[in-house]
C-alpha cells in the first residue's frame, strides 16, 4: 500500500489560538516561578539555626509554653506536611500571619507595598528623566568633558553606599538647609491627618491626598519623598545613563545613522529619533530590572529614612526568623518581577514593529 | 551639532526635578502643639494585649491606655492607689483583699468593677502567655483561678498558696500583666472562647490617661488623652510615637524639631547634641543587667579558679568610659540600681596579673572557648574588648556572633559556652532576678527549667535557693534588704554568672518638654505628666 499525502496543507494556528498558546505558556512559567521560589524560601527557613518560636515567646517562656507555641505555629509537623500546608493556604489567598505582627501576612504587605511602590515609582521617574538624556548625551560626544562627567557621576552612584549618601542627604537638604521633609512619610501632624482625614484608596499617600483633594498633605509628602527617592533615582540613573550610553554608541556607528545624516537630516532627529528608538528595546529590559530592583525595597535607605516599606518588613521578618512574612514578601517581589517582565514584552511590542509580526 | 539641542531634554529633566525638591521646603511644620510626637525603635512590641506583652515598648503603650491595682508613683518604684484604693493581707498571709475605687469608668463609658480586676486575672492566668508566671507564681492556675480570684461588691479577694511578703505581691501587682480590662467589651468581642485575644492584638480595653487611636506595627501608634482622668489631668491631647529604627536618623529629625523626645541615640549622637541649648538629655537606669554566663556543663569553665580568673578580666570601667559612654555603667551584681537590696559595691576590676597568678595557682593551662554575641554594635564591641583583655591572661575567645534568636536558643538549650546576655526586671521586687540568678531545682538537662538563667549555665546555686526561697518570705522590709545583699555578695563572688554592666537610658528631647517620665528598670514610660 502507498501511502500518499494528505492533499491539505498544514494549516497554521489561528491567531487566537497562538495567543492563547502563549498565555497559557506564560501562565505555566508564572506557577513554576512562584512554586520554585516558595520551595527554596520554604527550606531556607527550616535550614537556618533561628528558632521562629523564640521570636513569639520571648526569653522568659517556660518549656510549656514553648511547645504550645511550637504547635500553635504548627511546627510540629513533619516539614513536607508543613511545605503542602502552606502551598495549599497560599492558592487559596492565605500566606500565614506574621508572628512578629499577629495579622495576616497578606494585610501587612498590603500596608507596607504601597510605600515601597510609590518611593521606587518616582526613583525609577528621576533615574529615567534624568539616566537617559545624561547617558545620550555621552554617547553623542565620546571622549568630551561631559561624557567624562556622566561617567564620573554614574561611578559616583555606583560607588558611594546608599546608607551614606542618605544620610548625607539627610544632613545637608534636611539638617542645615531645611529644603525637604525629614525622614518618615509625613511630618508628625500631617501623619495624623492623613490618618483621619484621608480615605484609603491605594495606600499611596501622593495618590490618595490628591484624590481626596488634600493638597497641604499631598506637597508634604512630596517634600518628604524627594530625598529618597533622588537617592534611589541616583543610583538607577548612574545605572540607566551608563547603559544609555553604550546601546547609543553602537546604535550611532549604524549605517542607517550615516545615511540619515548623508541626506541632511537635523542631528537632534538622527539622535533622539532614529537611535534613541532604536535603542529603546534594551533599555526597557535595563528599566524595567532596575525598577524591579526598587520595589524589593531598600533596606538601607528605608531605615536611614524610617520609610516604612517592603525592604525593611522582610528584612525585620528574616532577622525574627519570622517565615510566613519572608515568603509572602518574597511571592510578591517574585510577582513583581513576573509582571514587570511581562510588561516589558508587552512594551517591547509598542516600540519594535518586528515583534508585533 | 549644537549644543543647545541635546540640552533641551536633559535641561527640562532637571528643572523638573529640582521644582519638585524644592517648591514644599516652606511648609515643613513643629510638631503639633497639643501633641506628644516621640522616635524610637517600637519594632519589639510583639502584642499590645496586657496578657501578653512583654516588651520594653509595648509596656510604654499598656502603662498609658491601661490602670493596674496598684501603680507605682512615675519615677519612683514607691507603691499608690490604682484601680484599688487600699488593699491588705489577712492573718493568714495568703488571702490578700483590695477595695476598688469608685466612679472609674474604662473609654468604653463602662464602670471599672472588682468584677473586671478579677476577670483581668483569671483571663491572663488563662491565657498563660509567656508572663503569666507573674501571676502563678502565687499557686495560681488556669483551673483553680476563678475560685481563688473571687470579687464581692467592690472588693476583689486574691487567695495565694502559701504566705510570702506582703510587698511582693503588690509589686507584681503593678505589672503590666495585672492591668485590668474592660470585661464587658472584652467579651463582647470574644470569639470561639478566646477571652478576646484576637481582637486584643490591635484593640484596647483600658481606663488609663489615654485611650488608644490606632496602632501600626513597626510603624507608630497615637494614642489620644481619653478625658476626665482619675490621677490627675492629662497634659498633651495626643502622643504620637513613630517608628524610627535609625538613631543617626532620630537625631536629626529632634534637631530639626520634628520629633519632641528621641529614645534610642547612640553615645555618640547624645555627645554631638550637648551643645544644642534646645535640647536636653535625661537618664535613667534602664534595669537591664549584662553578664556573662559560663556553661558549667564545660571544662575549664567549670572551674572556680577559672570563674574568679574571668572576674578580673573584665574591663568594666575602661568600657563604660569609652564605647558604652553613658549608656552603661558598671554593674557587679544582679539587681538594678533602685530595687529593694540594690548594691553599688563593685570590688572587681581589671587586673590581669591577679588573673594569671590565679590561674597559675589553680594549674589552668591556656585555653580556647567560644563566646556567643548577639549582632548588636555594643554587644560586639564587649565581645572584642574581653576578647583582648581575656587573651592576655592566656585564654582565647572565639567571638560567635549571632541573631537575637540565635543566640538566645543556643543559651536555652545549653549550647553555650560564654555568652553575653541581658536580663531586664519583669516585675519591680527583688524576687524578679534573684528567682532566675539563684533558683535551680533541678540541674539534669530533662528538667527543661528555660525560663531558669541558673539552669540555662547549669548552675548548681546550692545554699542560695533556699536563701532566696527564704528571702521572698521575709515580711520586714530591711531584714528583707539584708537578705537580698547577702545573696548577691554571694551569688557575685561564687556563681559562674559575672555581671557587668547595667543599662542607662539616655532620652533627649526638647528642652521645653517636661515631666516625661521613661519609667527606668521598674516602670513604663508616664505620658500623662508630660507637657511642652
Amino acid at each position: 500500500m502507498t501511502l500518499i499525502p494528505d492533499p491539505t496543507p498544514t494549516r497554521r494556528p489561528s491567531r487566537a489560538a497562538r495567543r492563547a498558546r502563549t498565555a497559557a505558556g506564560l501562565i505555566l512559567s508564572l506557577v513554576a516561578t512562584l512554586l520554585g521560589l516558595l520551595l527554596v524560601t520554604f527550606f531556607i527557613g527550616r535550614i537556618v539555626p533561628i528558632d521562629p518560636v523564640l521570636a513569639v515567646i520571648g526569653e522568659r517562656a517556660t518549656a510549656a509554653q514553648y511547645a504550645a507555641a511550637r504547635e500553635a505555629l504548627g511546627l510540629d509537623q513533619p516539614v513536607w506536611m508543613q511545605f503542602l500546608i502552606y502551598v495549599r493556604d497560599a492558592l487559596t489567598g492565605n500566606f500565614g500571619t506574621s508572628i512578629l505582627t499577629r495579622r495576616p501576612v497578606m494585610e501587612d504587605i498590603a500596608r507596607v507595598f504601597p510605600a515601597t511602590l510609590e518611593l521606587a515609582t518616582i526613583a525609577t521617574i528621576f533615574g529615567v528623566l534624568l539616566g537617559i538624556p545624561a547617558g545620550v548625551v555621552a554617547a553623542t560626544r565620546p571622549g568630551s568633558w561631559i561624557d567624562q562627567l556622566v561617567r564620573l557621576v554614574g561611578l559616583a552612584g555606583y560607588s558611594m553606599p546608599v546608607f551614606w549618601l542618605g544620610l548625607m542627604g539627610l544632613l545637608l537638604f534636611y539638617g542645615i538647609l531645611g529644603w525637604v521633609g525629614g525622614p518618615g512619610r509625613l511630618d508628625s501632624g500631617y501623619e495624623m491627618m492623613f490618618e483621619f482625614d484621608v480615605p484609603r484608596v491605594t495606600g499611596m499617600i501622593l495618590i490618595d491626598t490628591a484624590l481626596a483633594g488634600k493638597w497641604d498633605i499631598f506637597r508634604n509628602a512630596v517634600s518628604h519623598i524627594v530625598l529618597p527617592a533622588g537617592v534611589l533615582g541616583y543610583y538607577s540613573m548612574a545605572y540607566i545613563s551608563r547603559m544609555t550610553r553604550s546601546f547609543m554608541m553602537n546604535e550611532l556607528s549604524q549605517e542607517y545613522i550615516t545615511t540619515a545624516r548623508v541626506k541632511g537630516m537635523p542631528e537632534w532627529r538622527v539622535v533622539w529619533v532614529h537611535a534613541l528608538r532604536n535603542v529603546m528595546v534594551p533599555l526597557i529590559t535595563v528599566i524595567a530590572l532596575s525598577y524591579a530592583t526598587l520595589l524589593e525595597g531598600s533596606v538601607l535607605t528605608e531605615t536611614v529614612f524610617a520609610w516604612p516599606g517592603l525592604g525593611l518588613y522582610i528584612t525585620n521578618a528574616l532577622f525574627s526568623a519570622d517565615m510566613a512574612a519572608v515568603m509572602g514578601g518574597t511571592i510578591v517581589v517574585g510577582a513583581v518581577f513576573v509582571f514587570l517582565n511581562m510588561l516589558s514584552d508587552v512594551l517591547y511590542r509598542l516600540v519594535d514593529p518586528r515583534a508585533r509580526s | 551639532m549644537p549644543s543647545t539641542l541635546w540640552f533641551r531634554p536633559a535641561g527640562l529633566a532637571l528643572a523638573a526635578a529640582m521644582m519638585l525638591g524644592t517648591a514644599p521646603a516652606a511648609l515643613l511644620a513643629a510638631t503639633p502643639e497639643d501633641t506628644l510626637v516621640i522616635a524610637a525603635q517600637i519594632d519589639d512590641i510583639v502584642s499590645i494585649d496586657p496578657a501578653e506583652s512583654f516588651e520594653k515598648s509595648g509596656g510604654d503603650l499598656i502603662n498609658n491606655v491601661y490602670d493596674s491595682l496598684i501603680e507605682l508613683v512615675p519615677g519612683t518604684s514607691e507603691l499608690t492607689g490604682g484601680i484599688a484604693e487600699s488593699w491588705d493581707v489577712a492573718e493568714d498571709g495568703v488571702t490578700f483583699t483590695f477595695t476598688i475605687r469608685e466612679g472609674i469608668t474604662f473609654h468604653s463609658g463602662n464602670p471599672v468593677r472588682a468584677e473586671d480586676a478579677a476577670f483581668s486575672i483569671q483571663r491572663a492566668v488563662k491565657l498563660d502567655k509567656t508572663p503569666a508566671f507573674i501571676l502563678t507564681q502565687f499557686g495560681l492556675t488556669p483551673d483553680n483561678v476563678d475560685e481563688r480570684v473571687t470579687f464581692e461588691g467592690n472588693t476583689l479577694t486574691i487567695l495565694i498558696d502559701e504566705p510570702v511578703a506582703p510587698t511582693f505581691v503588690y509589686n507584681c501587682l503593678t505589672a503590666r500583666i495585672a492591668s485590668v480590662v474592660d470585661k464587658e467589651l472584652v467579651l463582647e468581642n470574644e470569639v470561639d472562647g478566646d477571652l478576646g485575644y484576637e481582637w486584643l492584638k490591635s484593640n484596647s480595653a483600658g481606663s488609663g490617661a489615654f485611650r488608644l487611636l490606632t496602632f501600626r506595627p513597626n510603624e507608630s501608634y497615637v494614642l489620644e488623652a481619653a478625658g476626665d482622668y482619675w490621677r490627675g489631668d492629662v497634659q498633651l491631647n495626643r502622643v504620637f510615637v513613630r517608628h524610627v529604627p535609625e538613631p543617626a536618623t532620630q537625631r536629626l529629625l529632634l534637631e530639626r524639631g520634628d520629633v519632641d523626645v528621641a529614645r534610642d541615640l547612640t553615645p555618640v549622637d547624645v555627645e554631638g547634641i550637648a551643645g544644642n541649648e534646645a535640647l536636653k538629655v535625661d537618664e535613667a537606669p534602664a534595669g537591664y543587667i549584662y553578664y556573662l554566663a559560663l556553661n558549667q556543663k564545660v571544662e575549664p569553665l567549670n572551674n572556680p579558679a577559672v570563674i574568679e580568673a574571668m572576674r578580673w578580666l573584665v574591663d568594666y570601667q575602661g568600657m563604660a568610659d569609652t564605647f558604652l559612654k553613658g549608656q552603661y555603667i558598671p554593674r557587679q551584681s544582679f539587681l538594678p540600681t533602685g530595687f529593694l537590696g540594690a548594691l553599688d559595691e563593685t570590688p572587681y576590676s581589671l587586673d590581669i596579673e591577679k588573673a594569671k597568678s590565679i590561674l597559675e595557682e589553680a594549674g589552668v593551662e591556656p585555653f580556647t572557648a567560644k563566646l556567643t554575641v548577639r549582632n548588636n554594635q555594643d554587644r560586639m564591641e564587649i565581645g572584642q574588648a574581653l576578647q583582648n583583655t581575656f587573651a592576655q591572661a592566656g585564654i582565647t575567645l572565639n567571638l560567635s556572633v549571632g541573631a537575637g534568636a540565635e543566640v538566645l536558643g543556643e543559651f536555652r538549650g545549653r549550647q553555650h559556652e560564654i555568652t553575653l546576655q541581658s536580663w531586664g526586671p519583669d516585675y519591680p521586687d527583688p524576687h524578679t532576678n534573684a528567682s532566675t540568678f539563684t533558683v535551680n531545682p533541678d540541674n539534669s538537662d530533662e528538667a527543661g527549667l528555660t525560663g531558669l538563667l541558673a539552669w540555662r549555665t547549669a548552675y548548681e546555686p546550692g545554699e542560695l535557693q533556699e536563701m532566696t526561697e527564704a528571702a521572698v518570705r521575709e515580711s520586714d522590709a530591711d531584714t528583707r534588704r539584708a537578705m537580698y545583699e547577702e545573696i548577691q555578695r554571694i551569688h557575685r563572688d561564687t556563681s559562674p554568672f559575672i555581671p557587668m554592666f547595667e543599662e542607662v537610658d539616655q532620652i533627649s528631647m526638647q528642652a521645653n518638654v517636661n515631666d516625661y517620665h521613661p519609667g527606668g528598670g521598674v516602670d513604663a514610660a508616664t505620658y500623662w505628666l508630660a507637657t511642652k
